[in-house]
Formats: C-alpha cells, sequence, structure tokens
C-alpha cells in the first residue's frame, strides 16, 4: 500500500517553501493489542490532517499530513498512515470522533465534535490541568480559548475570517521570502537588531509593506522578524479578547516556530506550558479521549468502513 | 461559557458575544432568532450537549457588513437582537 | 490665485493644481493634472514621492513654489506633506471634490487600492456622515487586483469580463488571501473566468453597499476612486444599491486631490 504524501507534480522546478515536514509516530513502548479501548481522533483541517490512537486514555500513535483535496480523503489517508506503523485496523477500534473544518467529511467516524471543544481537551492531556488559556494557530484560523481543570471550554474565539496570525500568513511570507517555513523562527533571530513589526495587518498589505522593505535595503532575515513580530503582537490582541490566564499552552503548526512563539512570550510576559508532544495533533487527540469517555459512557461503536 | 463569534481584521473587531450559561434556560423564549432582521441566529445543541444559541456559521465571517443594516454611522438605535435578549445573553464588541 | 491639492494615497500621490477658482457662484476653473506613483515605503519615503509629485506638476504648469497661495492635504499620508499649509480629510476632499462634478451627488462612494467608504453630502460640496473599512484588503480595490492576478487577465480585462457572466456564484472566503485558494479551484474546475470575475466584483461591491449602507443610500450617488474604471466593478455596484444610474467623473483618480485644491481656495477668498 502506499500513501500520498506530497501533491507535487514529477519535474516541479519551483521549490516550495512553505512546505512543512510530515510526521507519523508511534509508541514502540506499548502495544495496542493489549490495550481495552481503542479510539481514534481524527482532525481534518483546511491545511493539515491528523489522526490519533488513543489506548486506554493515554497517545498511543499519531500521523499528521497535508490535507489533499477532499476532505474524506484525507481523513482515510491519515488513519492509514497509522494502520501502516502498527498493524491497528478499524476492526480493532471502539470509536471514532471527527474535528475540524472537514469533522463532517470523516466518513468512518461515529460523532463530529468541534474543534474549540478537542483543542481545550487535547492541551488539557499535553500541558496538565492546570492548563486554562489555549491559543492555537492553525493552517487557517487562530483559536483562542480558556478552559477549565477537565479540559471544558468556558470561553472562546476562532477567528476564519482573515489569515493574518494563521499559517496560511506565515507560508505567505516564506515564499515571497523564499525561505523555508521550518527555518523562519531561526533566522529571525539572526539580526543585529530587532525591528518593529510589519504595520500592516492585511496579510496583503503586509507583503506589499515587506517588498518594499526589502527594496529599502533591509536584509530577509529583518523583514521576516518584523513579520514574527507582527504576527505575535496580532494573536496576542486576539487572545486579550478572552484575556490570559497562567497556564498558556500554544497549540498549533506555528507553534513549532520560535520566531512567533518566543515573541508572543515576551509581549505577555507568560512561559507557555512546553510538551513533548506534536503541537499540531492537540485537536485529534482530544477527538480521540472524547471518544474513550463516550465509549466508557455508552460502550463500543461498531466500526465503520474506511471508504464512504 | 462564553461562545465570542466573529473576527478581528485590519478593519476592526467584530464580535458577537453568546453567554450561553445565560443562554441555556432562555428567559425570552429565543426571541433573538426571530428579532434579528437578517436572521443571523440559530439554536443548536453544543459539545457539552447543551442547547444553545450561536450565529449561523455563514454570518461569522462577514458581521461588519452583514450587522451594517442595524448600525447605521449616526443615529444609532438599540440593537434589536441585543434588545431582544432580555437575560443579557448577547453582547456585540463594536 | 493658484491652490493645489494632494491626495496621499496608499500608493500614489495626487496632485491637482487650481488656477482662478471662483468658488462662490458659476466656476471659471482651470486644473491641471499630474500623478506620481510609488510603491510604500519601497522606492521612495511619503515625503520625498509628495516633494517630488508637486515638483513635476509645477514644472509641467511652468510655475514656482512661490507662486502657489495654498496647498492643502488629504488620504492617509497627508501628514506626511512637509510644505503643506492645511489637511482636510478624505471625507471632505472627497465630498468637494465630487461636487464640483455632480453639485447633486448626495452619496459620495470612493473606492480605492487599498480602502473603500460611502460620504453622505448635502448637496453643498459638504460632508456630514461617513462609514469606511480600512487596513483590509477584501473591501477595496486591491481585492479585485489579486484576484484578475490570479486569473491572468489585466484589471481592464477582469472588468469586462465580468460584463460578459448573468451568473451569480457566491464567494465563501472574505480574506483575499482565502479568496485567491477559491479563485484557484474555481479555474481548476473549470469555471469560466467571465463568471469568476463577476463573483469577485460582486463580493466587493456587496461589502462597499454594506458600508454606505451605513450612512444611506440617496440619489444622486457618485463613485469616485481608481474602481469607476473597472465597468464590471461598476455594474455590480449598481445591483448591489439599487440605483438606477451612478455618476462617474471623468478624472475618478484625482476627485479628493481637487476637493483639496478647492477648499484650499475656498479658504483663501
Amino acid at each position: 500500500m502506499s500513501i500520498e504524501t506530497t501533491n507535487s507534480s514529477a519535474g516541479e522546478v519551483k521549490p516550495e517553501f512553505w512546505r512543512w515536514q510530515e510526521n507519523c509516530w508511534a509508541d514502540e513502548s506499548k502495544d495496542w493489542r493489549s490495550a481495552k479501548v481503542i479510539t481514534v481522533g481524527i482532525d481534518v483541517g483546511s491545511v493539515s490532517s491528523q489522526c490519533v490512537i488513543v489506548a486506554d486514555g493515554e497517545l498511543y500513535a499519531y500521523n499528521s499530513m497535508r490535507t489533499g483535496n477532499n476532505s474524506p480523503d484525507s481523513a482515510a489517508n491519515a488513519f492509514k498512515g497509522v494502520e501502516l506503523k502498527t498493524g491497528l485496523t478499524l476492526d480493532d477500534v471502539h470509536m471514532v470522533v471527527g474535528t475540524g473544518y472537514g469533522r463532517v467529511n470523516v466518513p468512518f467516524s461515529h460523532k463530529a465534535i468541534t474543534e474549540i471543544a478537542c483543542h481545550a481537551r487535547g492541551a488539557n492531556y499535553m500541558g496538565g490541568n492546570s492548563v486554562r488559556t489555549i491559543l492555537d494557530m492553525g493552517g487557517q484560523d487562530c483559536k483562542a480559548i480558556h478552559c477549565d481543570d477537565k479540559g471544558k471550554v468556558t470561553n472562546f474565539l476562532m477567528n476564519d475570517k482573515c489569515a493574518a496570525g494563521t499559517g496560511r500568513g506565515m507560508e505567505v511570507i516564506s515564499d515571497l521570502m523564499q525561505i523555508p517555513i521550518a527555518e523562519i523562527g531561526a533566522r529571525s533571530f539572526d539580526v543585529e537588531e530587532e525591528p518593529d513589526a510589519v504595520s500592516s495587518i492585511c496579510v496583503v498589505f503586509a507583503k506589499s509593506e515587506a517588498l518594499g522593505l526589502l527594496k529599502a535595503g533591509w536584509s530577509k532575515n529583518k523583514v521576516v522578524a518584523a513579520y514574527c513580530q507582527a504576527m505575535a503582537e496580532r494573536v496576542v490582541s486576539l487572545l486579550e479578547r478572552i484575556g490570559v490566564e497562567e497556564g498558556f499552552f500554544i497549540t498549533g503548526g506555528i507553534a513549532k516556530n520560535p520566531g512567533v512563539v518566543k515573541r508572543i512570550e515576551k509581549i505577555l510576559g507568560i512561559q507557555a506550558v512546553s510538551t513533548k508532544i506534536d503541537s499540531q495533533i492537540a485537536g485529534a487527540l482530544g477527538a480521540a479521549l472524547f471518544a474513550q469517555t463516550l465509549v466508557q459512557k455508552q460502550g463500543p461503536c461498531k466500526p465503520v468502513a474506511l471508504a464512504a | 461559557m462564553i461562545a465570542n463569534y466573529g473576527y478581528k481584521d485590519g478593519s476592526g473587531e467584530y464580535y458577537i458575544s453568546i453567554d450561553t450559561d445565560k443562554c441555556i434556560s432562555c428567559e425570552a423564549g429565543r426571541a433573538c432568532l426571530t428579532a434579528c432582521p437578517k436572521g443571523m441566529f440559530e439554536s443548536m445543541v453544543d459539545d457539552y450537549d447543551d442547547e444553545v444559541v450561536c450565529i449561523k456559521a455563514e454570518f461569522r465571517r462577514n458581521l461588519a457588513y452583514d450587522c451594517a443594516g442595524c448600525k447605521p454611522s449616526t443615529g444609532r438605535a438599540a440593537l434589536p437582537c441585543m434588545t431582544a435578549c432580555t437575560p443579557a445573553a448577547i453582547k456585540h464588541s463594536w | 490665485m493658484i491652490t493645489a491639492g494632494i491626495d496621499m494615497g496608499s500608493r500614489s500621490v495626487k496632485v491637482v493644481l487650481v488656477e482662478d477658482a471662483h468658488v462662490d457662484g458659476a466656476p471659471k476653473l482651470k486644473y491641471i493634472v499630474r500623478k506620481t506613483h510609488f510603491m510604500f515605503p519601497g522606492d521612495l519615503d511619503a515625503d520625498v514621492a509628495a516633494d517630488k509629485a508637486f515638483d513635476t506638476i509645477l514644472e509641467s504648469a511652468g510655475l514656482n513654489r512661490s507662486q502657489v497661495d495654498a496647498v492643502y492635504a488629504t488620504g492617509a499620508g497627508r501628514k506626511m506633506v512637509n510644505f503643506a499649509t492645511d489637511s482636510v480629510t478624505e471625507m471632505s476632499a472627497g465630498a468637494k471634490g465630487a461636487a464640483y462634478f455632480y453639485p447633486s451627488a448626495r452619496t459620495i462612494v470612493d473606492v480605492g487600492a487599498e480602502e473603500g467608504r460611502g460620504i453622505k453630502a448635502d448637496g453643498d460640496g459638504k460632508a456630514i456622515d461617513f462609514a469606511g473599512n480600512e487596513k483590509c484588503a477584501a473591501g477595496a480595490g486591491s481585492f479585485a487586483e489579486t484576484m484578475s492576478r490570479a486569473l491572468q487577465l489585466s484589471l481592464k480585462e477582469f472588468g469586462e469580463a465580468s460584463l460578459r457572466s448573468d451568473k451569480s456564484i457566491p464567494m465563501n472566503a472574505q480574506c483575499t488571501v482565502f479568496a485567491e485558494s477559491e479563485v484557484v479551484s474555481l479555474i481548476h474546475s473549470a469555471t469560466p473566468k467571465e463568471d469568476i470575475a463577476k463573483a469577485v466584483l460582486d463580493a466587493v461591491a456587496s461589502r462597499v453597499c454594506a458600508m454606505v449602507r451605513r450612512v444611506g443610500i440617496e440619489e444622486d450617488v457618485v463613485l469616485i476612486g481608481g474602481m469607476v474604471h473597472n465597468p464590471g466593478f461598476v455594474s455590480s455596484l449598481k445591483n448591489a444599491m439599487g440605483v438606477e444610474q451612478i455618476k462617474l467623473p471623468d478624472i475618478p483618480e484625482y476627485v479628493s486631490a481637487l476637493g483639496c485644491a478647492l477648499l484650499a481656495a475656498e479658504a483663501k477668498n
């Protein structure tokens, strides 16, 4: 079986600076065959899709990949990655919960739960029950969430209207500057003097502003630093709408960009809670944890076939 | 739970906040559903199985424009949605 | 008497010189128009660009700075014009300039590259109310410009293409960046270019119209700013606003600069 992981056509010469690393992982110290309850969380985002396996309430495996043109296929491919790695099939799974932008398009899921609730639940697992404020910077949206010690949402906002402060906004700049997206963070600190933020919030205007700064003689690194700072200021202004409580946790792809994360921490004067788990899986992990609770309450569900 | 629907973009911050704790046991008979001239509110069951009101998804990215009719730049009257919601669960950020 | 109006837009400087302006009574007006383009803050700083644009127009008119009695500035960068005697808001300048062409103007719609706004005028060239949407590319010309690039059409072709469509395809994305991906997927699904062009211009027109509704729509409606050159947009806007006619001045980008120069002349009289 082969898994589609890229959509670049053969002979493509233009480097794709925005392309980030896909990732599949399983906890080798555990064996899913000895677990009593196995659940799956599928997060089909606009840009990335994740599949998380939780065995007896513990994270067991995950797969994170770029969302393809169609949500059902992306969900199935995300699961197939884990299947290939662990030998676990849908027949071994007691419940599947879908979340994210494409959650209603997960053909083999038993229930759909919003990404807000799932991110809070996932962050509660990843960062511990002292997590109160969650910032999720996704591919095409930005979420700010407050939750209680059980990971239940108490206040939230989601901005998916505007590309500023989202992964898409960062991809635009990485492409414009021709710097691979994974290097943006490090490059942004390689400047003699920290510049002021790019003044435009709008990505379209920030792009012309960035071009102007290059023409005016700024180094690429300095422009990237100014953009990272703008991004940090932007998401902090979203957080301020709900307020920031200690126990601050960042999820989503941009959590992997220290150029933005460190600047957010500096503005807020708060260190984000650290985790060893891939920040992009929070939503799918939360979905799988919701499924664990539901199985305990209602008993297991019958498996649904992978294809619709 | 406070649910904030809307966005912030370069032009400003546009959120309608719904305090779902006040909304669950609505004392106004869900009057907001009919009060909004654009019909932007709808009833739903949230992730914690409570029945509450939310802003329909198709309006969440367009509030600055969709609410413009109720918000003349001068001589603004009370907003129909906020007036209808006697438990005061609805707030506008702008 | 000679006065000047400078409109410092987000991307270009527009300068208008007005000579022998009889603002009261029948105006016997001579005006000369020049403009200078610059990328902000790239090629030139705003203050340098303003200087250059002003010198260019003076040179072509055979004048020097001391012969100009007053210089008024307007636009987002109006404070950057060091040699301006005074500055006025875009609303005042737009209302004044529009009234020069159409004294009956009551609603002025101003759509430039980076901002769209509605101005309510009193019929005497005075702005009495205003509503705008700034600093977001979705409500202005750059939205159309970005999409025309995605379709590989010039802005002119883009506007003309939209006139050939009678379809109404709703656009889901509001943000220019997200809408670009939506347009690309429309292209991939073999949607005709003219239908996509109309969808884009309808979207901008509906946003601009919602803003104008906040000040109330009263005829005559005058459209000023660079988007006047896009016949597809004018048609979409007419539909969105539900008016019979939208009046289009022949030098739409310079209306605010002209308004500025007229206000300067008025103050001197």
